[in-house]
């Protein structure tokens, strides 16, 4: 049974029919790629997911249960948490206050301060601004701090929108060193990035979306090697 | 001369000096205040008031700068002193080229005039006033040149002398029962203290200053620091005892008119603590935050009511937490509507809220059942086993009580989940909506718990009267529970405290102020934005927030 399992989701804003469809499946220990272009449906995917958009028709199961009708607040205690897109920190807060906000729905103090140190263990950076202000972080540092604040809702599933935006480049490569490593320390997951290239790279499997359609599915490396999925997203005649 | 006097920026000050005094003149301020004794004989509030303003020009005009000489400072002071003369000046000349100045300003009254005057006739008075000034600016510019071994204890002793004379009243409340009356009528007057208590305070602060920093504050620190962890805690407690102890007969010392005042602080803790909720933890800007307050006040007046509008003849225990439970109702009652509305938007809705409340409560609609303009009459006292409260010593335990409660309540959930996805919501709507924290609750928890302690304020409030009217409950009470959370420090519980009493309880103690009581707080607000943003007693994250160039400065020097 797969970790993820998302049938045939269709998701509207007003009338716009965002999502025609959607269906994917992310196994546990994997990572999975969504790639595609603006607009083509990848965060609209994963805020369904992560319950902040209701589906209006389709199912969404977690751990082999059906989450499509909840709201994110009740998803964060099952084990999905997200890395929102534009990192988004609380800018006022210091370092350590934003991780400890990842843990706020948590009772177990020890379980807390132990996932803080290998927060810190992963995010070194993060360990020496610790008092800093998050607002007053580089963006390569706050992206950390997102995502060393979603870890710290000990989640099953990951759900990380666009990690490389904005980034300068050699960050690019050290976000996806770490996604690698965070993943081989047990954490599934599902991952948005226009920056294919990169996603295909780390990624187990992939799914190419346009316009609210998925419209291939394969492992990462035959994706790689698809002409069409090299033409459009990797650049490559 | 390396570092030139900035003569701009010294005549701006000095002139701006002036014509603010100008401004507080002319609005008939100085001369009410001149009624006022400090030092019977010798000052008058008005006199300080006038005083003060060339000394604090002199003040300024040397502040900022790294190394003032004497020279400059003297000639600094002089100028900026002298300028804020001429504005006064100015007017007392205008007087004698038009007598009929009064027509159009009323508050220019002869008083006013022989007061800028010093007594003297109007052309002589002038040249009083200019020297006088010009001297006082050279003594506030002064300040930055003595060395802190002189500077400090005289700031003390002037500053305790004045405190002491303008709170009078206080002490003397105080000491009456304590003291003989022939000792009360050498150091009091009725109005203000004698010059040999003025002196006495001003010997005994600089001696306690000197002694201070002549090895009392080392020894105490050492003594601190020679501690053991155990001897730490204990001390603790004993602290947090003798608090305890001294808020529970402050009442006793304080005599029935300053607890009065108390009562009327203590009420608007209470809402301070609910709206720090509200703003503070969960960043929901509301400006109706009165109608919870009325809402309490109304339900309590209507249950308990012997009147003709009473319909239950509860006692007031019963009623209470119907009170508290229907403003809590009404806080939610709001809170569904603005659930998606931010900042100006939130603001302005909630501000519609407080005025429908108030204008239903005196509208002819709902005048059959809670009395219109003529509010609600012989609203029931509370009784504790067949002991009735009347006397505002006794409210006084009720709103303590009240008040307690509030700061335990608050201050736990300040530390709790809940406190958590406030600050969430605060900091960053979006980012705590995708963390998954549920806006809903989290809203609505704010509105109603903030709600409820408004609803507990109005329910004592309406038993203390025993009559309300709806003229009570207007948008100056919104307004300036939110001015008093915002000069404490905005999501801070002690700063509530502090605002509180500078707010509520300094201007019923100088009731001379009264009158002038929104211009103070307009001019106190400006004030506080430009020197001390965060406030009076901020709590961690806003005072870093303040402070975090600063603190970006000295990790780059750091680096």
């Amino acid at each position: 049974m797969a970790l993820l399992e998302v049938n045939d989701i269709h998701t509207y804003y007003g009338n716009i029919h965002a999502l025609k469809g959607i269906s994917l499946t992310v196994e546990k220990g994997e990572i999975v790629s969504l790639i595609g272009g603006n607009g083509a449906g990848k965060t609209t995917t994963l805020r369904t997911i992560s319950g902040l958009i209701t589906p209006r028709s389709g199912g969404v199961a977690f751990d082999g249960a059906d989450i499509s009708q909840y709201r994110a607040h009740q998803l964060v205690s099952k084990g999905i948490a997200m890395v929102p897109e534009g990192r988004g920190v609380f800018a006022r807060l210091s370092v350590t206050e934003n991780l400890n906000m990842g843990a706020y729905h948590r009772n177990d103090k020890d379980g807390i301060a132990e996932d803080l140190e290998k927060v810190f263990q992963i995010f070194p950076r993060l360990k020496e601004r610790r008092t800093q202000v998050a607002g007053t972080l580089s963006g390569g540092e706050q992206q950390m701090l997102a995502t060393g604040r979603a870890l710290m809702s000990r989640p099953d599933l990951l759900l990380m929108d666009e990690p490389s935006m904005g980034l300068a480049p050699v960050l690019v490569e050290a976000t996806f060193e770490t996604i690698e490593t965070i993943n081989k320390e047990g954490t599934t997951i599902l991952l948005v990035e226009q920056n294919a290239h990169m996603a295909l790279q780390v990624a187990d499997r992939g799914y190419v979306l346009q316009t609210g359609e998925i419209v291939l599915s394969n492992t990462a490396k035959e994706l790689q090697r698809d002409p069409t999925v090299q033409k459009a997203y990797l650049g490559i005649e | 001369m390396s570092s030139q006097l900035d003569l701009r920026n010294t005549a701006r000050v000095g002139l701006l000096a002036g014509v603010i005094t100008l401004g507080v003149s002319a609005v008939g301020m100085l001369e009410s205040f001149d009624k006022r004794d400090l030092i019977i004989g010798l000052l008058t509030l008005g006199q300080l008031l006038l005083f003060s303003a060339p000394f604090a020009a002199g003040f300024l005009v040397t502040r900022g700068e790294d190394k003032v000489d004497t020279g400059e400072a003297v000639v600094g002071g002089a100028v900026a002193g002298a300028l804020t003369a001429v504005p006064l000046i100015a007017l007392i000349l205008l007087t004698l080229a038009a007598p009929n100045i009064r027509n159009s300003l009323v508050n220019v009254s002869p008083e006013l005039i022989s007061l800028l005057s010093l007594g003297a006739s109007e052309i002589v008075g002038s040249l009083l006033l200019l020297v006088g000034m010009a001297v006082l600016g050279v003594a506030g510019a002064m300040f930055h040149v003595l060395p802190d071994a002189i500077r400090k204890p005289l700031i003390s002793g002037l500053g305790w002398m004045l405190g002491f004379a303008i709170l009078s009243e206080v002490s003397l409340n105080i000491l009456r029962p304590i003291l003989g009356r022939g000792l009360m009528r050498a150091l009091f007057g009725t109005k203000g203290i004698t010059p040999l208590l003025a002196a006495i305070i001003f010997v005994v602060a600089i001696g306690l200053t000197i002694w201070w920093s002549k090895g009392g504050q080392q020894r105490y620190e050492d003594r601190k620091a020679a501690m053991s962890e155990e001897q730490r805690k204990q001390s603790r407690r004993i602290s947090i005892g003798v608090g305890i102890v001294s808020l529970l007969i402050l009442p006793i010392i304080l005599g029935t008119y300053l607890t009065e005042v108390v009562d009327n602080v203590g009420l608007f803790i209470l809402m301070g603590l609910g709206l720090n909720i509200v703003v503070g933890f969960a960043g929901l800007l509301d400006l109706g935050y009165v109608a919870f307050f009325a809402i309490g006040a109304y339900v309590m007046g209507i249950l308990t009511s012997q009147g003709d509008l009473g319909i239950a003849g509860m006692s007031f225990w019963l009623a209470l937490p119907i009170a508290v439970g229907a403003a809590v109702l009404a806080g939610v009652t709001l809170g569904i509507p603005v659930l998606r509305m931010r900042g100006d938007y939130l603001a302005i809705v909630t501000l519609g809220f407080g005025e429908i409340i108030r204008v239903l409560a005196t509208s002819d609609l709902l005048k059959p059942y809670i009395g219109g303009a003529q509010g609600i009459l012989q609203i029931g006292k509370p009784t504790i086993f067949g002991f009735e409260m009347v006397k505002p010593i006794h409210f006084y335990y009720l709103i303590l009580a009240g008040v307690g409660l509030a700061v335990f309540v608050a201050s736990r959930l300040r530390d709790a989940r809940l406190g958590r996805q406030w600050m969430a919501l605060r900091e960053d709507e979006d980012v705590a909506e995708a963390m998954g924290i549920h806006l809903v609750s989290t809203k609505l928890l704010a509105f109603g718990i903030g709600a409820a302690f408004s609803g507990l304020a109005g329910a004592i409030f309406s038993a203390r009267l025993s009559s309300i009217f709806p003229h009570s409950f207007n948008l100056l009470i919104s307004i300036n529970v939110l001015s008093l959370i915002i000069v404490g420090g905005i999501g801070s519980l002690p700063g509530v405290v502090v605002g509180a009493l500078v707010l509520v309880g300094l201007p019923e103690l100088l009731r001379e102020f009264a009158e002038y009581r929104m211009l103070l707080y307009g001019a106190l607000l400006i004030a506080m934005m430009i020197a001390r943003p965060e406030g009076l007693w901020p709590s961690p994250i806003t005072k870093r927030e303040f402070h975090a160039a600063e603190e970006e400065e000295a990790l780059g020097g750091v680096q």
